[in-house]
């Protein structure tokens, strides 16, 4: 009945404003090479030396490019800004050669000293860039930063001429030239910066449509807040010739169920997350839409070790070893994730863990009866904290349901709401705690550094000498299978230290219209925009 | 009249004082910070963000800087979208939230008036069931629900309407539809109640037995009557129709101001949510004066003074 007032009224509404679209959104855009993007939230800015998402990553990396770019098949550095650099033999020194037709969007060359500058900017203090650290492998970025050194000129960024920049490290380190391509590297056009207020003011409004200057693939056109972003193609990039689309837009929609219907409804030609529920159902009747692919990044849970019964190493893993994370990813993650019984994603830069903290129950029963909690008698009330969300609910569910049954013990779960949530974490008002980890760049450094005793990230209370020597070490060696080695034996000691749980390693499940060419499954998610095409069948 | 509207402005003053003082001092007890992140920051980034932001000053010297800005009508920088100020994106979300809430609120009169009235004339008959009925499912279907099912069936089935988005007139129907139907039940069942009430009145008797038309009964002397209740009901609601609908929003993606009430309490962005609160308690001051303008014209047994 109320659709028949409904339809009433849609039939009154319909004739004055003509005829329905005959042509999707995905239709049109295939047509006339524009791509729409389901790009998750909102992006907070697109200013490289502030932001910190992922979003905002996808917006920045189709404006701006580093010395260095991304292969769309295996992200490997290619030349980006930079036509060429040497390495000096120690792998310390950069000497990066900048193309002659390098161009900002507004016509200027991109000079050595642009990234000098923006080096500089991002390291000042009053910025307040949250990633400033990205930039700590730089010699004397660290003390820039905190303001204990006030001469820019000691820090290791030097325009040797308007094309021949030279980045001086303080140790060798392999993954430098992937780092790169993290956008706080990125370089920004600070004449433009400083037009419209002072380069180090956060809410400098220069990264407006209309202000902003960029020299990557596609200049910004226009931004619409919570609307659409769209950017087009850049006629003055170097490589204009590689780049096949003409627009980019991309739909901040944060709802999972409103992406999948946009996607069905031709109004994106992808979504940014899929509902869980759902993957098993696409995978049958359309699994041409479905892409699971690998992505560098860990599930786990932090213990408190600074309370008790936690603080006992055999408590701690006894519980990690009564997870059957089999099961987890089987039954209640369902997006093809891999079980983890470790904690950097295998194959990481050539680096793949042999440590393991095993699924053992008999074992788990004994390490609990040997701290003193037999069948889990005596065992006192602890308790799991995750963010409110159902997908972490559910794992958590499922981690109290193993622990009741095979070792007896009874953990309370704890919903917080999103900053609740981190303002516990971080201050060790928990005893264990849900947490993920998405690799800034691929290198098993940007998973072990994490647990050194001078790390932000720990937060578990942990720590030991032993640990942040090795992570020391390799971050000094210049031998780069040694450097391997040291972090083989780093991630043995927190395995078998277990101030964390580790559960599963992540994969990006998504939808993805088949017409999207030159798409590929990166490890970062990463799907350079330059290459892409679309191609309807 | 004009008096009447000056002192209700007057009024505003302390209104809206003190909601803002709440609001400042309550956001202040929630913990968890407006720079807190997923991976954790130094405690010198912390600082120099604090600092920027004016956090590092002693709370009262805060609240009385708000309050200075605020008076000038500043609401100052949003913590969350760092180049964007607080009264930038109220004037760039407000008017699409204005939009679909002026379409919601015309259906919804169009709609609920009508079926209202219908349903007042002869109560517990076919024509009083059946609008009753229809407005009591309106009210238990909520607009998450709705919201879906018409784009299930309008959009993606009949590809009638694009979805999602605000792009153009298309794009318009199905969310003003959803909370427009949602609250024309409402107004149906508020015009009954009152219709009822008011056609057992003596004066109706006495225009029925001076021979007026029934159609010039009803729509004249009944109707003006009746439909006081749903005036009232129409000052909170339709502030908070054009303030925007999270769930609308949410469902249709449309760049309204209903979903920042709720975000940016999450993000404890607490200038966006301070200019938020603040904004909608003057736009329910202003429609409820509104509302009490239109009552006294309609009701004559009331005055403004």
């Amino acid at each position: 009945m109320k659709l028949f007032v409904f339809s009433a009224l849609v039939g009154f509404l319909f004739i004055p404003t003509g005829c329905g679209p005959t042509e999707t959104k995905v239709q049109r855009g295939n047509r006339e090479q524009v791509l729409h993007l389901s790009n998750g939230s909102e992006p907070e800015s697109i200013d490289p030396h502030i932001v910190t998402g992922v979003p905002e990553h996808n917006v920045i990396s189709a404006l701006t490019e580093g010395l260095v770019t991304e292969d769309p098949v295996d992200l490997h550095p290619v030349p980006g800004m930079a036509e060429s650099w040497d390495i000096s033999e120690d792998g310390n020194v950069y000497t990066f050669r900048l193309r002659d037709n390098a161009k900002w969007t507004n016509g200027e060359s991109v000079t050595a000293q642009d990234f000098v500058r923006s080096f500089q900017r991002i390291l000042t203090p009053s910025l307040a860039s949250k990633y400033a650290y990205m930039l700590f492998l730089m010699k004397n970025a660290e003390p820039y930063n905190k303001g204990e050194l006030k001469d820019f000129s000691q820090v290791g960024a030097r325009a040797i001429d308007d094309q021949t920049l030279e980045i001086t490290l303080n140790n060798a380190a392999p993954y430098f030239l992937s780092l790169l391509n993290h956008y706080t590297w990125f370089p920004v056009h600070l004449p433009t910066v400083e037009k419209y207020g002072n380069a180090d003011d956060r809410g400098n409004p220069w990264t407006k449509a209309g202000n902003f200057v960029s020299n990557g693939p596609f200049r910004l056109k226009e931004w619409r807040i919570s609307d659409v972003m769209i950017v087009e193609k850049n006629p003055d990039y170097w490589d204009a010739n590689t780049v096949r689309l003409r627009e980019i837009h991309f739909y901040p929609i944060e709802s999972i169920e409103t992406q999948d219907r946009a996607f069905r409804n031709g109004g994106t030609h992808n979504t940014y997350e899929m509902i869980p529920a759902k993957i098993e159902q696409y995978q049958k009747e359309s699994p041409e839409l479905v892409h699971i692919d690998p992505y560098l990044g860990s599930y786990f849970y932090r213990i408190n070790t600074q309370k008790k019964p936690f603080d006992d190493v055999r408590v701690r893993r006894a519980l990690a070893m009564a997870v059957d994370r089999e099961s987890i990813v089987k039954n209640v993650t369902r997006g093809g994730q891999m079980p983890g019984n470790y904690f950097t994603p295998p194959n990481t830069a050539g680096y793949t863990t042999t440590a393991r903290i095993p699924t053992d129950l008999e074992q788990a029963k004994k390490l609990l009866a040997e701290a003193g909690y037999p069948e889990g008698k005596g065992f006192p009330k602890a308790s799991i904290i995750f963010n409110t969300n159902e997908s972490h609910r559910a794992i958590a569910s499922a981690i109290q349901e193993m622990w009741r049954k095979h070792l007896n013990i009874e953990v309370e779960l704890i919903n917080q709401e999103w900053k609740v949530y981190l303002d516990s974490q971080r201050n060790g008002d928990y005893f264990l705690s849900r947490a993920g980890w998405i690799g800034d760049y691929v290198d098993p450094n940007s998973f072990m550094d994490m647990w050194t005793s001078w790390s932000q990230q720990n937060q578990t209370g942990w720590s030991t000498d032993v640990y942040d020597e090795l992570i020391a070490q390799a971050g000094k060696t210049g031998d780069a299978e040694q450097r391997l080695e040291y972090f083989q034996q780093a991630e043995e000691i927190l395995m078998a230290e277990a101030p964390i749980i580790p559960i599963y390693i992540y994969t990006r499940v998504y939808l993805l219209d088949p017409a999207v060419k030159n798409w590929n499954p990166t490890i970062l998610d990463h799907h350079p925009y330059k290459h892409l095409y679309l191609e309807s069948n | 009249m004009i008096r009447f509207i000056l002192r209700r402005i007057l009024q505003t003053i302390p209104v809206l004082w003190a909601v803002a003082t709440l609001t400042f001092f309550m956001l202040r007890l929630a913990p968890g910070g407006p720079f807190a992140d997923e991976r954790a920051v130094s405690p010198e980034v912390q600082k120099a963000l604090e600092a920027h932001y004016g956090l590092d000053k002693p709370l009262i010297a805060q609240y009385g800087e708000y309050l200075f800005n605020l008076i000038q009508g500043d609401l100052g920088p949003s913590f969350k979208y760092p180049g964007r100020t607080v009264n930038e994106i109220i004037q760039i979300k407000f008017p699409k939230s204005m939009e679909l809430g002026i379409y919601s609120m015309s259906i919804a009169l169009v709609f609920g008036l009508t079926l209202g009235v219908i349903a007042s004339l002869k109560p517990n008959s076919f024509l009083d069931y059946v609008p009753s009925s229809l407005s009591m499912v309106g009210i238990c279907l909520p607009t998450f629900v709705l919201g879906p099912l018409l784009v299930l069936v309008f959009a993606l089935k009949l590809k009638w309407f694009p979805y999602p988005g605000w792009d153009g007139p298309a794009y318009k129907v199905l969310p003003s539809a959803t909370l427009g139907f949602f609250y024309a039940a409402y107004i149906a069942r508020l015009t009954r109640g009152g219709m009822r009430e008011v056609l057992t009145q003596d004066y109706i008797r006495t225009a029925r037995a001076k021979g007026a038309a029934a159609h010039t009964v009803i729509l004249r002397h009944a109707l003006r009557g009746g439909i006081l209740p749903v005036v009232s009901f129409m000052g909170p609601a339709f502030a908070g129709l054009v303030a925007g609908s999270f769930v609308i929003e949410t469902i249709f993606n449309i760049p309204g101001l209903g979903k920042d009430f709720v975000t940016s309490a999450f993000n404890r962005d607490y200038t966006m949510v301070l200019g938020l609160v603040v904004f909608f308690a003057a736009l329910i001051v202003v429609f409820n004066t509104i509302v009490d303008v239109v009552q006294v014209w309609l009701n004559p047994k009331l005055k403004l003074e």
